[in-house]
């Protein structure tokens, strides 16, 4: 959002320019695919097959690199191994950039809970914006998360301010 | 264009560059001669399938060495298996081989009904088999659309889903889960079918053999399916049983060797008639059709087991808290990716003491660097999606 960033909207952006720029930015999720584990294939179902279709939605999952994704789905069991991968890929995405954690092992280790080589949780390295639990989740739950991000990032503010609260981990009201 | 996979010569097989001259149209000068490129695969690669990592070294567009890095999945069953207790472990193993998680239970359940010398009823046991070639199905059936997308056509990884969700509910319908059922107990199964549920079995394995005729008729014979597959990956017979390939992959090779039938009897196969598929080639295109084939064939074999689905229990007469008596047990079953095999010491307590577990994709992968010598960038591609494997199977 280089408008925002140059401070052309201002401190203060009008409300409708807020809305549009939002409303745009939440029907247009780059989705870069952290596919790890057995809840990639659920999110392969949920991209691919046709029950479920997550491109109706307004997610296009195929960037060719984070560099040009806005969400990342970390589906999957995160392991010691992979952690830097994936703090260095999610630093890579510009910003603003979203995350979900998909399944019960990128949330708190899952039925790895003790062991050794296992992350417990994603949100030990990056900040997570939705967590969606399951093991795995069924592919209609990524798509209500999906929904979930969608209205969040429609009642976001574009201001400074307001992205710097984000940041400070604040909660933001979904309406 | 198709390439030419250099004979077999295991071991110390180095690139010969003055033939790979010729292949220039123009010719290059000493000066114009490129160095080796080092590229590096992964591990976020959508053609590796999850997270297998791959360090290839390339001159131009063909690759001289190859090394799998494997260790990214890596979630230390072995010892995790340790402590917990024979029914939490099935929870735990289905997770191995996520495509194919009821197949995963089974050699462990076995292993400790044969520890305790308890045999699960008639009924269990063909469910058991049915739910196990369903597995199957759901499992190969990504790969036959997955291959496709492998080579660039994007409608069978689509058809592969859909399909694929018609096994989906069927499982679901009877075990509660989509993906991780944990529907066998030690001694039988948590339930019995469902009301209606064979019915709709028959339904859709028809489905799938349409299924299955569909996709032979888009890329079996398509012609640049064929170009990209055929020839390329070679794995000839006596070195991929060397390295320990095993499944559909050894098959593909002309080796005709299937557990489920050549194997320690278990399940409802021994009294199942099964049909073998080999294919003499060994490449990427007799790999896919083998799996082809199979898949036809498991959907034949559960029509032939709902017809003979005995009445009777789905469970057999178990202590309520399970210990298992002293002892070893080795139990392999021919899983949907290959042999998978666990070696379950007990002590006499309520978990095992030790279990190895033999996965087929460790051993399946663990012929790329020689596979992959030779070939070109795009045709790892190809071979990578022709072995099929699952990384949770590999690092386990």
């Amino acid at each position: 959002m280089g408008l925002v960033e140059k401070g052309v909207l201002g401190r203060k952006p009008l409300k409708p320019v807020t809305w549009l720029l939002n409303y745009s930015r939440k029907y247009s999720l780059w989705m870069f695919q952290w596919g790890l584990a057995c809840c990639a294939i659920e999110m392969g179902a949920a991209l691919a097959s046709p029950r479920f279709d997550m491109m109706r939605l307004g997610v296009i999952p195929f960037p060719a690199s984070p560099r040009q994704a806005d969400l990342v789905v970390i589906s999957g069991t995160v392991t010691d191994k992979m952690a830097p991968a994936i703090k260095r890929l999610y630093e890579q995405m510009p910003d603003p950039k979203y995350v979900i954690s998909m399944g019960s092992c990128a949330n708190c280790g899952g039925p790895y809970w003790d062991s050794y080589s296992v992350t417990k949780g994603v949100d030990q390295i990056i900040p997570v914006d939705i967590y969606i639990p399951g093991c795995p989740p069924r592919p209609e739950a990524l798509l209500d998360a999906i929904v979930m991000l969608q209205e969040r990032i429609q009642n976001e503010g574009i201001g400074n301010d307001e992205l710097a609260s984000r940041w400070r981990g604040e909660p933001v009201e979904v309406a | 264009m198709t390439t030419t996979q250099p004979p077999s010569q295991m071991p110390g097989f180095e690139v010969d560059r003055a033939a790979l001259a010729h292949l220039a149209d123009a010719q290059v000068n000493v000066e114009l001669d490129t160095g080796d490129m080092i590229l590096n695969m992964g591990p976020q690669h959508p053609a590796t399938h999850g997270t297998l990592r791959l360090v290839v070294r390339l001159d131009g567009e063909r690759v001289i060495a190859a090394d799998p890095v494997i260790g990214y999945m890596h979630r230390g069953y072995e010892k995790l298996t340790e402590f917990r207790t024979y029914p939490q472990v099935t929870t735990l193993i289905n997770r191995i081989d996520w495509l194919s998680s009821f197949a995963n239970e089974v050699p462990f359940v076995h292993a400790a009904e044969r520890l305790m010398g308890i045999e699960a009823p008639d009924r269990a046991r063909y469910v058991r088999t049915i739910l196990t070639e369903l597995s199957r199905i759901a499992t190969i059936y990504l790969f036959l659309g997955e291959m496709g997308l492998q080579v660039g056509a994007l409608t069978p990884a689509f058809w592969g889903f859909r399909d694929r969700e018609h096994v989906l509910n069927l499982i679901e319908g009877a075990t509660g889960g989509r993906f991780h059922p944990n529907f066998n107990r030690i001694g039988g199964l948590k339930d019995d079918l469902p009301w209606g549920w064979v019915a709709d079995c028959r339904a859709a394995m028809d489905r799938i053999l349409t299924g299955c005729d569909d996709f032979e008729k888009v890329l079996v014979g398509n012609e640049i399916f064929e170009a990209r597959t055929r020839g390329v990956g070679i794995i000839p017979a006596e070195l991929g049983a060397a390295y320990g390939v095993s499944g559909a992959n050894l098959r593909a090779s002309g080796i005709d060797w299937d557990l489920r039938r050549d194997g320690q009897p278990y399940l409802a196969y021994p009294e199942l008639d099964i049909k073998v598929w080999t294919h003499a080639d060994g490449d990427s295109f007799a790999r896919y059709w083998v799996r082809l084939q199979e898949t036809r064939e498991s959907a034949r074999m559960v029509l032939q087991l709902l017809e003979r689905l005995p009445s009777g229990p789905v469970m057999a007469k178990v202590p309520r808290i399970i210990k298992v008596p002293e002892g070893e047990c080795w139990v392999e079953t021919e899983n949907p990716l290959g042999q998978m095999g666990y070696y379950v010491v007990s002590k006499g307590a309520t978990g095992p003491f030790r279990v190895k577990i033999r996965s087929a994709s460790f051993s399946n992968v663990s012929i790329l660097p020689w596979l992959l010598r030779g070939v070109y960038v795009p045709d790892v591609v190809t071979i990578l999606g022709s072995l099929y494997f699952i990384l949770g199977d590999i690092d386990r």
